[in-house]
């Protein structure tokens, strides 16, 4: 572990929920030099460095020329702060993924993620706690961390763990094998072993960098579940949606088409968070605005982890119902039958019949019952609010029985998981380096060593003794 | 008059319990430091034996010899007078691991060990068995920290008392000792000498807790027997670099003898297989722990079973005997099974053996009950060094050996403590390793245990190391300044070479090209010149008229200083890091179950441990961050209330 030191480190210090404000904590020596290149005033100027301490400034938040935020920054010098070091506060619009990608943005420019608890860890170390308050702090720092430890082990249930675990055990065989070869040079020899680790190496980056990509929609697992209610014009998605939100987000009229674009809405479902996005009604239309929002529609829906299709019972299916089945067939997919209140032309037997044909013979010989527990059906009436229970049920036992998936089977959801993946990535980037360069072997294992201890912090393991048992156990030494 | 004498006594100031690598250098730290010490041993002919393989050095071992030397110790000196082979290891691998390795005539080095330990003031050599740790409890009102007891020194087998302020154990392998060459045991140390059978009731009686360890040798072979025409021969390097910071290499060059290879094959291995029941180690006669990195034939056939044949090294034993050493095939079979599995190597059809292979077990102790200056945690006057504390080879015994020695004089002359930091020696990776770390077997040093490697090099061990030897009194003032003076040329040539720019002139480019380099595109500096690989500071003389006399030392350092920069730069950084925990010193008077929030089982460990720094604590396992965090916010709290 790093003490209290000369590193800078950052991270959102306020919930992970949304709302108004969120604030991102920047502490270090470095601290207010970050802050200075990215708080710009409205003609680009840097804010920080006019400020002195204790004061706070409006000033937009930006990437280069892109302006990520609007926001409030607040300058503290140390040691007059709460870690006792140099701080600054930037205070965003309380957006998840807004906050993340200010952090992102910190952390690029050389600040560190914060370990959990690590502020006040510097706080008192740095003599600005008194004592009772900081043991009080340690407590909870300590359970804080366990449970993060435990949450993050939770999260990697199985699949990610056995992956990190597969990609460090490739690189600790290899630098065992280096390593061997070091200390027992007249039993093992590295001749033609650059060409060798070269090619082990390529294809870890590629592994990992298949996680990094995965990050972005393991944000979806977190941060939401991307769900998608599609259906035909007028089967009533948008009073879906404010059934489930209870706002009247959505415009809703009686005539088709009045959705153009697409909703985001968060709803809280039992312990689950859906991003609900209601899409322009889907059909086969020559009015030109209307084709954009479907467009759009049919992007979201082929996007999303779970969509909700709407059909209206009340009408018979069609070959547009067909064609949007077409397009979500290999999600998630929950069918509701709306409109139940009317008179009803649609039952699930009809769903089966019209469509296990949409795609692959695979389908075609489902039997009703496999294809009715794979696509679950389910008979609302939205305007009445009937069959919402049901509709939830279906939902949280997806979620909770762990059947919703997002769209790569392996994601990363942490930015703290993804900071580390890039770390090791660039680790291994150096190896490649090195070797081009012509840098010797022995300088690569430190490099090697750091991608393997980066994949470690993943998975909450240290190196401790592993290379000795490694060398050990897989080659044969000495004398 | 009473004329019946009651036993000697003597009165001395360090006794020193063994005359091997660690005894020596030990004996030779305190003597030198001018006080009175007595170094004891079973048998006068066996100072700085031997007993198994016949070389110094070798990768990371080589690390230890030069870190040694640069400190003040004797073996870099001892064996560059004695040696008979000589290699520079991993050349093509990166500075860091380039490691020096010299076959020893075993005989001479010896004798050469024992002449310097004779000619040494302040120094007796005495033959004799330690058979007793003289003790006395810690007065209550005297007591500070972990001490309960206190040595006040040794009784030998005849009764003599050495009446001494300090006692370094160094007793190898020989407490208690026994030797199996399959059902045969024989109660003796190594090479058939006396083991030393009552020392080991006497530590436990003093509350120091031994175990089992186990180690093993290869057999010896009468040269004449061996077939060398069907081995590959492997010889030392042409310009020999000596070990010593202190021996002119030009001195040092000389005629070289000639190791073996050849290799065991499935006959090998399907003897060893038939009869691995005959084993004492697989027929579970031997209960010992032996070291992993060091594994038996036997060992290797049953561990590595999809190996089809293993090296073996004839190594010669010395200059003065025919006896030749086999080097990768340590067994303790019966000596039937050995004769009839060495004679399937190439070369060894008619091997005669002169002395079998054997395995050893014997008394130590787990070294976490030291503290990192390598005195016992709990009686203080008492330290300990070399295979007694769980490690394996001469060069680790005998860094150990030295520190142990250095730090009883410390003691007695009342200065500060010499503990070497992980990240600014080998020495001190081995000792921290040794005195944290759970070890369950025979110590052995490797490159990669060394986690900041980089600044551990084997050629600048007297950068590093010569101001610690000078601070403790066993470098010269005239030494010491030698190597300022180096640091200090270092420096200036970096910077110079930093500052010189040279523009893309077709001068430059051309000898460049020549050299196979690639021209320059914009202007750059004699040191990123300096960093192609294809380039040395020598090549560059042509494009740097200005430079001025430097010595070999000085110019291999500032090319390794300046090729190797980034990553150098970011071991320290790593170094700085972990420094803060290092210093944070945890005093002895913690009592752990008074800290608050601290889980049981890190408790349970710190308890046992003791670490003296939270660095250490950070390092035992078992204790995880977030104890070391609830550790720092006792420790502010306790600084608090002394405020």
């Amino acid at each position: 572990m790093s003490d209290f030191s000369n590193t800078t480190i950052a991270a959102i210090s306020t919930a992970l929920s949304e709302s108004g404000i969120g604030i991102i904590r920047i502490s270090g020596p470095d601290a207010v030099l970050i802050c200075s290149e990215i708080c710009e005033d409205k003609d680009g100027g840097k804010v920080l460095d006019r400020m002195e301490a204790g004061q706070f400034r409006h000033c937009f938040v930006a990437d280069g020329t892109e302006i990520l935020d609007e926001c409030i920054v607040l300058l503290y010098r140390a040691p007059h702060s709460y870690t006792g070091e140099d701080t600054v506060e930037i205070q965003c619009h309380g957006g998840i993924f807004l906050l993340k990608k200010v952090l992102a943005l910190v952390i690029k420019r050389g600040a560190e993620m914060a370990a959990p608890g690590e502020f006040t860890r510097r706080a008192f170390l740095n003599g600005k706690m008194d004592l009772a308050q900081a043991e009080a702090v340690m407590d909870v720092i300590s359970s804080r961390s366990e449970s993060a430890l435990r949450a993050s082990r939770d999260q990697m249930s199985g699949r990610i763990s056995e992956i990190i675990r597969g990609l460090r055990a490739r690189i600790l065989y290899e630098t065992a094998y280096i390593e061997s070869a070091i200390d027992d040079p007249e039993h093992y020899d590295l001749e033609g072993y650059d060409l060798h680790i070269s090619e082990i190496v390529k294809q870890l980056k590629e592994d990992i960098k298949k996680l990094i990509i995965s990050y972005d929609s393991g944000r979806n697992v977190k941060e939401g579940i991307s769900t998608c209610i599609a259906g035909r014009p007028n089967s009533g998605k948008s009073s879906l949606l404010n059934l489930l939100t209870g706002v009247d987000r959505a415009i809703v009229s009686d005539i088709p088409g009045t959705t153009r674009d697409t909703i985001e809405e968060y709803v809280r479902l039992d312990d689950m968070l859906l991003r609900l996005t209601d899409t322009a009604g889907i059909r086969s239309t020559d009015d030109p605005i209307e084709t954009i929002g479907t467009k759009k529609a049919l992007d979201a829906a082929s996007g999303a982890d779970l969509v909700l299709f709407m059909i209206d019972a009340s009408e018979y299916l069609d070959n547009d119902d067909l064609e949007i089945f077409t397009s979500i067939y290999d999600k998630k997919v929950i069918v509701i039958l709306n409109k139940a209140d009317k008179d009803i032309k649609i039952s699930p037997a009809d769903i089966y019949e019209h469509f296990r044909y949409c795609s692959d013979v695979k389908m075609a010989g489902m039997s009703q019952e496999d294809f009715l527990s794979k696509y679950p059906c389910i008979v609302m009436s939205v305007s009445e609010g009937q069959g919402l229970d049901e509709l939830k049920s279906v939902i949280s036992e997806l979620f909770i029985g762990g059947k919703v998936q997002s769209s790569s089977d392996v994601v990363i959801t942490g930015l703290r998981h993804k900071e580390l993946l890039s770390s090791a990535y660039e680790s291994l980037s150096n190896v490649l380096e090195c070797i081009e360069s012509g840098m010797e072997t022995d300088i690569y294992t430190v490099d090697l060593m750091d991608a393997y201890r980066s994949l470690g912090q993943i998975i909450g393991e240290e190196v401790g003794d592993d290379l000795a048992d490694e060398i050990f156990s897989k080659f044969c030494m000495g004398k | 008059m009473d004329l019946k004498c009651k036993g000697a006594e003597f009165n001395i100031d360090v006794a020193i319990v063994g005359a091997g690598h660690a005894g020596c250098e030990a004996a030779l730290a305190c003597s030198r430091l001018g006080l009175e010490t007595v170094v004891f041993t079973v048998s006068v002919d066996s100072i700085a034996l031997m007993p198994c393989n016949p070389n110094i050095g070798g990768s990371s071992k080589g690390h230890l010899v030069r870190e040694l030397d640069a400190l003040g110790g004797e073996m870099g000196k001892n064996i560059d007078k004695t040696f008979i082979q000589s290699k520079m290891l991993n050349t093509s691998k990166g500075p860091a691991v380039h490691s020096l390795r010299a076959q020893a005539d075993k005989r001479d080095y010896s004798g050469s060990m024992r002449k310097v330990l004779e000619a040494q003031d302040h120094l007796t050599i005495k033959q004799a068995e330690v058979c007793e740790l003289l003790w006395e409890e810690m007065p209550e009102d005297g007591r500070t920290g972990s001490y309960e007891k206190f040595v006040t020194g040794v009784k030998t087998q005849t009764g003599t008392v050495y009446h001494a302020k300090a006692v370094v154990l160094c007793t190898g392998v020989y407490l208690n000792s026994r030797c199996l060459t399959g059902e045969s045991i024989t109660y003796t140390g190594p090479n058939g000498l006396q083991a030393a059978t009552h020392l080991s009731d006497s530590l436990r009686n003093a509350g120091v807790e031994l175990r089992r360890f186990k180690t093993g040798t290869p057999a010896r072979m009468d040269g004449k027997t061996i077939d060398f025409s069907k081995m590959e021969e492997q010889k030392g390097d042409e310009v020999i670099v000596p070990f010593s910071f202190s021996t002119d290499a030009a001195t040092i060059q000389k005629e070289q003898v000639s190791c073996w290879l050849t290799h065991t094959n499935k006959n090998t291995h399907d003897i060893i297989r038939a009869n691995l029941d005959r084993s004492p180690i697989y027929a579970g006669i031997i209960e010992g722990t032996g070291p992993r990195y060091c594994p038996s034939i036997e060992d290797k056939v049953v561990k590595f079973s999809e190996k089809e044949s293993h090296q073996v090294f004839i190594e010669p034993e010395g200059l003065y005997t025919d006896e030749m050493y086999v080097d990768g095939m340590s067994s303790s079979l019966p000596e039937d099974v050995q004769l009839a599995m060495y004679r399937t190597v190439p070369g060894l059809e008619n091997c005669k053996i002169v002395r079998n292979a054997y395995a050893i077990e014997y008394d130590c102790i787990n070294a976490k009950c030291l503290y990192p200056h390598l005195e016992f945690k709990k009686i203080k006057g008492l330290f300990a060094g070399g295979q007694f504390n769980g490690s394996s080879g001469y060069e680790e015994a005998a860094a150990q050996g030295f520190v142990a020695g250095v730090n009883a004089a410390m003691e007695i002359l009342g200065k500060e403590f010499l503990v070497l930091k992980r990240s600014e020696s080998y020495i001190g990776v081995l000792i921290d390793d040794l005195v944290t770390k759970d070890n369950r077997e025979p110590y052995r040093m490797m490159t990669s245990r060394a986690e900041y490697r980089l600044l551990l090099r084997q050629d600048n061990a007297d950068l590093r190391l010569r101001k610690y030897g000078h601070r403790v009194g066993l470098v010269s003032d005239e030494v010491y300044e030698g190597v300022l003076e180096k640091r200090r040329l270092i420096d200036e040539e970096i910077e110079r070479l930093k500052g010189i720019m040279l523009g893309a002139s077709g001068d430059v480019c051309s000898y460049l090209e020549s050299l196979g380099s690639s021209p320059l595109g914009t202007a750059t500096s004699l040191a990123q010149l300096l960093c192609r690989p294809e380039l040395d500071y020598d090549k560059l003389a042509p494009l740097d008229p200005d430079r001025p006399s430097l010595s070999k030392d000085v110019t291999e350092q500032v090319q390794i200083e300046i090729r190797y920069e980034g990553y150098i730069k970011r071991q320290e950084k790593q170094v700085r890091e972990q420094e803060r925990l290092e210093v944070k010193l945890i005093p002895d008077t913690i009592d752990y179950d008074d800290v608050p929030s601290l889980r049981i089982e890190a408790r349970q460990h710190l308890k046992e441990f003791r670490p003296v720094s939270v660095g250490q604590a950070s390092r035992i396992s078992g204790v995880s961050p977030a104890d070391i965090s609830v550790l720092l916010v006792y420790l502010e709290k306790m600084n608090r209330q002394q405020d």
